[in-house]
């Protein structure tokens, strides 16, 4: 990749990450995201859509990034994403993911910490251990290093999609445009 | 990013520049200058407006930063044309913990000094400076107006600096 070093993904995707889709697929997609973000939970079904279109073709890998003074709830919401593939595997994650985003609009406390331990029990989580990491804030420092790993990858808010390393700069919210973006890689 | 990755039709101030002193306000009863931060680091940010889109907020964005701009010792001051009841208004809304400086009257007057005020839209172009503890501009970078810079270029510009003094780094 020639690019200068502005819309560069700097933190190359590994095994750390939370990833859909096989390792070796030729198009990776990675989504800077916010739990309580507008336009993320407008993107999320879009995302669901290109998966569905590409198939095996395609890895999706989401990371945190949490405008947290904007959004009071997303960083907990991202933290709780992670104690649940901490303590019950990525499956749990994703499925935690899905009910946050498919959640976030549903009322006014709809992420508060009540909510969000109850996607993480349907998930397959125990509520225990996820109330324990959010109170002793065990993955606070996983998710503000996402978050930098973002800003130095030119990250300016959410979400913001990476093509194989490459910030992506088109239209996200119409599957097309998308989609025709992805398969030309 | 860098220099080279912005346009170049505005004449911003440049690396090497001294930075023009200025005495603003930052709330209706306070004002601030750039001579209180001798012998700090200083990130100063103009911005078209208060009150852009939400996510994509580039001063909701900074606000997030502000420990790492902390770890460098620098100070984080974002200017608009916007009066100062309005920053109070806007830094309100958005939470942000940093200051908002009015270039209110004379209108953009410091956008000016800087190379970087919008004649025909009536206010500044969206343009990064830090400027070092004696005054010297160290980075400088103009962004086409509707587009978020980021912050990678800022923390580059601070680690440079780091670089070349180790003794004043965190």
């Amino acid at each position: 990749m020639s690019e200068p070093i502005q819309g560069s993904l700097r933190p190359a995707v590994t095994e750390r990450d939370h990833t859909l889709g096989p390792a070796g697929a030729p198009i990776t997609l990675v989504e800077y995201g916010d739990y309580q973000c507008p336009h993320c939970f407008r993107a999320h079904p879009i995302v669901k859509s290109i998966q569905k279109q590409l198939g095996d073709q395609l890895r999706f890998v989401f990371r945190n990034f949490p405008l947290a003074e904007v959004h009071p709830e997303a960083m907990h919401a991202a933290e709780a994403a992670e104690s649940v593939a901490a303590n019950a595997g990525e499956k749990a994650y994703w499925s935690m993911h899905d009910s946050i985003y498919k959640h976030q609009q549903d009322s006014w406390d709809a992420l508060d910490d009540q909510h969000l331990v109850r996607y993480a029990v349907s998930a397959g989580a125990d509520p225990k251990q996820v109330q324990r990491d959010l109170s002793e804030e065990t993955f606070t420092a996983r998710v503000r290093t996402e978050f930098l790993g973002g800003v130095r990858s030119g990250v300016n808010g959410t979400p913001t999609f990476f093509i194989n390393g490459q910030r992506y700069e088109g239209d996200w919210s119409q599957v097309p445009v998308f989609v025709a973006a992805l398969r030309n890689v | 990013m860098n220099q080279a990755a912005g346009h170049e039709t505005s004449s911003i101030l440049r690396a090497g520049d001294r930075a023009p002193d200025f005495t603003l306000h930052t709330t209706p009863d306070q004002q601030v200058s750039l001579a209180d931060f001798a012998g700090k680091t200083v990130i100063l940010a103009f911005y078209p407006a208060d009150w852009s889109p939400v996510c994509g907020d580039q001063m909701a964005l900074y606000n997030e930063i502000r420990p790492e701009f902390r770890k460098h010792h620098a100070e984080l001051l974002g200017i608009s044309v916007d009066g100062a009841w309005c920053h109070a208004a806007f830094a309100d809304a958005r939470k942000l913990h940093f200051p908002l400086l009015a270039d209110f009257e004379p209108k953009g007057a410091v956008a000016r000094a800087y190379g970087a005020y919008r004649h025909q839209e009536g206010h500044s172009e969206r343009t990064l400076f830090v400027i070092d503890g004696s005054g010297i501009i160290r980075w400088s970078y103009l962004s086409p107006v509707g587009v978020n810079p980021g912050a990678d270029g800022i923390l580059q510009a601070l680690e440079d600096m780091a670089a070349e003094s180790p003794e004043k780094s965190a």
